[in-house]
């Protein structure tokens, strides 16, 4: 029996509508639930203060600066290191097998849970290389698990400049460092800086992999070499062990809107670099 | 192939092709091509779709090594120095055989840093100089007084024909000999057309040309030496005027009669 095309394509509408408002009211339950929870607790003083009696009361100061140090030591080592990998697998490389298992290699890497990425910082960069718990093992663990994502990224990034352009650069004399230098990476930026976002947003809200490498720490760090504790490390640990819920979901709280600014930067950035441009 | 003599009355030939061959991987391209281009004039190749005339082309500034699997045998002299030794420089050889391509493809970037991206590259940095060449060059492709008040303008926002033109500035600021030009007016109307068949009777006194075109009208109109080519060799090559009026080949004939391709 055939069903009209009619009631066929109201019927998809519905299916597709709903999924997408279902998708978008979990998203905003989540948010509105974490916020309700924390915002209460959230203020300068919450911010600014350190934990106190094991973060039972006290603010959250001293995981602020761990969870910025941290993915900032591991994107200032992953980009530069990823966008070379990306640019020399796209650009200075045929498509062999060997840049097909490459590939193959960084898309499993990507999909590894990050807790074993938290052991084998544990092993090589704690225990192995004797960093011991501190940021520096942290930051290099959390830099192996983004590493992937931004060299994906940039290739998709890299690959979308159109062929004329390096086409016409290269007949203009150029070599092919100064076509990547001059078109193919300012073309491709908007779409690496996403890569980027992507892996501040994955190692901000990373616990496994931290609390292996960085430990779990509540003083302030004066050096690298000093453990520290993330945000989420601090969430995990005070709901974990019962010490403060409302502790618990004002940093949770103070979480969310810090990715949300972070990505809100990134896109204005974008924007203005865009607009800037054409 | 050594030390082909030439005729004292034929005027200096810029480029010689000897004997080329092409293979795109098992694919034969061009066949035992044969031809010589002469200086400040225009030479357009022709033929169907599939025949080997862009191929052709872009083995004169080695474009075709781009192209993964890409064999050449044979040879291309330009002065009647192998341009497919080993001792040559390839960015240095393209900067002294441009291209223009079919598609106007400017970079996403101004006016100005348009037309001095291959000075730039090339390692000029005396901002007066850079300003210079850059008017001499937007002058030479009928731009400059269009244009001159919006150098910073993104230079994609220009009118189609504009943009081949701008292309053709491009490539006068690197000062090259010869200018291959692959189609050049396939995306333009027949106006805009007219303006690039001008610009390039123009450009002939100063540079040597070599154009493919699908228009067999155009080869007519502005060329001086014509070669029909054919899945992969050159079936006629000779002055435009006896190529169209007297071909000596059947195949050239039915060609420019419209009877195939």
């Amino acid at each position: 029996m055939r069903i009209h095309p009619r009631y066929t394509q109201r019927l998809a509408v519905t299916i597709l509508g709903g999924a997408t408002l279902l998708t978008l009211a979990v998203l905003v339950f989540i948010i509105v639930f974490v916020l309700e929870k924390g915002l209460p607790v959230v203020n300068f003083r919450f911010l600014l203060t350190n934990a106190e009696d094991m973060g039972r009361s006290g603010g959250i100061f001293t995981t602020l600066i761990g969870t910025i140090v941290l993915p900032l030591l591991a994107i200032i080592v992953a980009a530069p290191l990823g966008i070379s990998t990306a640019v020399y697998l796209t650009e200075y490389t045929l498509e062999t097998k060997v840049t097909k298992i490459i590939r193959f290699g960084t898309d499993c890497l990507a999909g590894i849970p990050s807790i074993i990425f938290g052991l084998f910082g544990f092993i090589f960069f704690v225990t192995t290389l004797g960093l011991g718990w501190s940021i520096l093992s942290g930051g290099l663990t959390l830099a192996f698990m983004i590493l992937p994502t931004i060299i994906r990224t940039t290739e998709e990034a890299v690959k979308a400049v159109p062929k004329s352009y390096r086409q016409v650069s290269f007949s203009l004399g150029a070599t092919r460092w100064q076509t990547v230098k001059r078109i193919i990476l300012p073309n491709a930026l908007p779409g690496i800086l996403t890569g980027i976002m992507l892996g501040i947003g994955r190692s901000i809200g990373e616990t496994a992999a931290v609390i292996f490498t960085a430990g779990s720490s509540l003083r302030l760090p004066t050096s690298i070499f000093d453990s520290t504790r993330t945000m989420a490390v601090h969430f995990y640990i005070l709901a974990r062990e019962g010490l403060s819920s409302e502790n618990a979901y004002g940093t949770a709280a103070t979480l969310i809107i810090a990715v949300l600014a972070i990505n809100l930067t990134a896109y204005w950035m974008m924007g203005r670099f865009i607009a800037k441009r054409s | 192939m050594t030390g082909t003599h030439q005729d004292a009355s034929i005027i200096s030939n810029k480029i010689e092709i000897n004997s080329l061959d092409l293979f795109y991987g098992q694919f034969q391209a061009l066949k035992l091509v044969d031809m010589s281009v002469q200086e400040n004039m225009i030479t357009a190749l022709i033929g169907p779709s599939g025949c080997g005339k862009s191929t052709l082309l872009r083995c004169l500034n080695r474009m075709n090594d781009l192209i993964p699997g890409v064999r050449v045998k044979g040879k291309v002299l330009l002065d009647d120095s192998d341009i497919y030794d080993t001792s040559i420089e390839v960015a240095e050889l393209r900067k002294r055989v441009g291209m223009v391509f079919q598609r106007p493809n400017p970079f996403p970037l101004s006016i100005y840093d348009n037309v001095v991206y291959g000075l730039r590259v090339a390692g000029m940095r005396n901002a007066t100089r850079l300003k210079e060449i850059a008017e001499q060059s937007l002058r030479a492709a009928w731009l400059w007084d269009p244009l001159k008040a919006k150098l910073n303008h993104p230079a994609l926002e220009l009118p189609l024909d504009q943009q081949q033109r701008l292309c053709v500035a491009r490539l006068l600021a690197v000062q090259p000999e010869v200018i291959l030009m692959d189609e050049p007016c396939s995306a333009l109307d027949p106006i805009a057309t007219m303006k690039i068949e001008e610009l390039m009777l123009e450009l002939k006194k100063k540079y040597t040309i070599v154009i493919v075109t699908h228009n067999m009208q155009q080869a007519a109109r502005v060329s001086d030496f014509t070669g029909y080519m054919l899945l992969g060799e050159m079936i006629e090559f000779g002055q435009t005027n006896d190529v169209f009026t007297k071909p000596t080949k059947k195949l050239t004939e039915d060609y420019i009669t419209g009877k195939y391709g």
